[in-house]
């Protein structure tokens, strides 16, 4: 399964009216994307302050940034994919400028990315806008 | 006689909230309890009527101020039955209390010295003697326990010996629930010379804490665990220890006499607390006392057992649930892993249904490592809470359950 587009997702979580169904395409979502193997989980790529372990993994190609992520907790791999949708394969121009906070708003998930939250994608966004920074 | 939930209950403005639409269902209280209305109207009345700065002031309110809040100094000397009020400190917290002892004692300890903790530490009373060890050279040997969370006591009795300066034990642990059998271990350590530190903060709000029948030299706690508000604790010492320790802070309040080039220190309570202290703090957690002590100790004991074992029976008839820490004596606090679902996710579909809970290493990394696992999901239980939020509390795990799997 392709990883739907960031205005895909807003749309389709959008149809959902309960919180299960929600959550569920979330964790779903997060089934979809391919994860890590096991050789790239390792200490340089695991992403400080999260609650659950994550892994993020960068690589270049023609002026763009891909990520590939892994977590072991099944929504934080779900909301993990919804920053990749984002995210991939964009320019680092485009990724320092994209409005995140105003992303996990409209997908009514922003008490994900406060920075309170025990759960580490704040730390996971931070690592890609710094990255990205660097490489404007 | 038993318990009137109900009652209890009322009196507790924020626990008729909803989340998310559904009644909040509070079981997140070894991080820190909920305030009674008559906490929230002592800080308010103290900030609206009384607000002076204590000790020190020519005036009517600053002698109100300074009546207030050493009337709560005495109430939580006589809560635990200190020797004296003047053993009460008041400290920002558990943490902060520790602190002052450690770093007293990192001046004490000489070379080859020992200080020993338990495997069931949280961090703030283990970082705290690893740190003054390192600082003076000495040895700090860790107390096993068993696989079910309960102190390997004879284990505990091996590792002492002359050499141990201080034993350091939490009264309940924070992350598994076991309660500590502190008389003896105080005991034990005695039998070596060994000073005694008891971390109360999960303890002292189960109430029944008697600082001189346990034998201690040091229990320490924190007043938002007890119904009080944050930012204010209690060391309390012997008097005898506390008069000789190694001054903390400095500065103003703590001093007798000063020169630009010298300065001699206050008696106790003072010389260990510099500064402005946390006057609405102090009054806040007086009245979480006060208004703890009219309750009924027995009664309450009771209905915490109640719940825990009530919770405790639906986690081992539940399939896929594993409770970490299922020591004989235990209170409060259900630590708990579901097969294939990370603490994390439980937390997060536990949320969505209103049920507060905590997930992670639960401030206790190296014993969640001995157990092998990341953390853990816990659910911690209060006096106000109810069999019905247990219940809850699985139908809520059952659904997470229904969906992580």
């Amino acid at each position: 399964m392709k990883l739907p587009s960031s205005e895909e997702i807003i749309d389709d979580l959008a149809f959902f009216d309960d919180w299960e169904q929600r959550y569920q395409y979330i964790i779903d979502l997060g089934k979809s994307i391919p994860g890590l193997p096991e050789s790239e989980k390792t200490p340089e790529h695991l992403v400080k302050g999260c609650q659950s372990s994550v892994w993020l993994v960068e690589s270049f190609d023609n002026g763009k940034i891909t990520f590939d992520v892994d977590s072991d907790a099944v929504i934080v791999q779900g909301l993990l994919a919804l920053v990749l949708a984002a995210y991939n394969n964009k320019s680092p121009k485009d990724i320092t400028q994209f409005d995140v906070d105003g992303y996990f708003e409209a997908l009514d998930l922003e008490r994900h990315i406060t920075p309170t939250r025990g759960n580490g994608l704040r730390a996971i966004v931070g690592k890609i806008q710094d990255l990205a920074r660097a490489n404007v | 006689m038993s318990l009137d939930v109900a009652a209890l209950r009322a009196q507790f403005p924020i626990l008729s909230k909803t989340v998310d639409g559904k009644p909040l269902v509070y079981l997140d209280n070894a991080a820190t309890t909920q305030k009674p209305q008559a906490v929230i109207d002592a800080i308010v009345d103290f900030y609206t009527g009384t607000n002076a700065n204590v000790h020190r002031g020519a005036h009517h309110l600053s002698d109100e101020a300074t009546r207030r809040y050493e009337n709560a100094r005495a109430s939580v000397a006589s809560f635990i039955n200190a020797n004296a009020r003047e053993e009460v400190i008041w400290t920002a917290g558990t943490t902060e209390a520790i602190n002052i002892v450690a770093n007293g004692l990192a001046q004490l300890l000489a070379e080859g010295d020992e200080v020993m903790v338990t495997e069931l530490e949280h961090h703030a009373n283990l970082v705290t003697w690893q740190q003054a060890c390192r600082k003076a050279g000495a040895t700090l040997n860790i107390a096993p326990i068993f696989d079910n969370g309960e102190l390997d006591v004879d284990a505990f009795e091996k590792l002492l010996s002359s050499k141990t300066k201080l034993v350091a034990f939490p009264h309940v642990s924070n992350a598994l629930g076991t309660v500590n059998p502190i008389k003896t271990l105080t005991e034990k350590a005695k039998q070596f010379g060994a000073w005694v530190l008891v971390d109360g903060a999960q303890g002292i709000a189960h109430g029944g804490v008697d600082v001189q029948d346990i034998g201690c030299d040091f229990y320490v706690f924190s007043g938002h665990k007890l119904f009080g508000p944050t930012g204010i604790g209690c060391l309390w010492g012997k008097k005898e220890m506390l008069e000789s320790w190694p001054v903390w802070q400095v500065g103003g309040e703590m001093i007798k006499d000063v020169t630009y080039q010298e300065a001699t220190w206050g008696a106790l309570p003072n010389r260990l607390e510099a500064g402005t202290p946390n006057i609405a703090g102090a009054i806040g957690m007086g009245a979480a006392v006060d208004w703890f002590k009219q309750l009924d100790i027995a009664a309450l004991h009771e209905h915490e057992h109640a719940l825990l074992s009530y919770a405790t029976e639906q986690a081992e008839a539940l399939d896929g649930m594993k409770i970490v820490g299922t020591a004989p004596n235990k209170i409060g606090v259900l630590s708990f892993l579901l097969d294939g679902a990370h603490p994390a996710d439980i937390g997060f579909i536990l949320d969505r249904q209103g049920v507060a809970i905590r997930t992670g290493d639960n401030c206790a990394q190296p014993l969640m490592k001995r157990f092998g696992i990341p953390g853990t999901a816990r659910a911690s239980f209060s006096i106000y809470n109810t069999l019905e939020e247990v219940d809850s509390l699985f139908a809520a795990l059952k659904k997470a359950k229904m969906m992580l799997a």
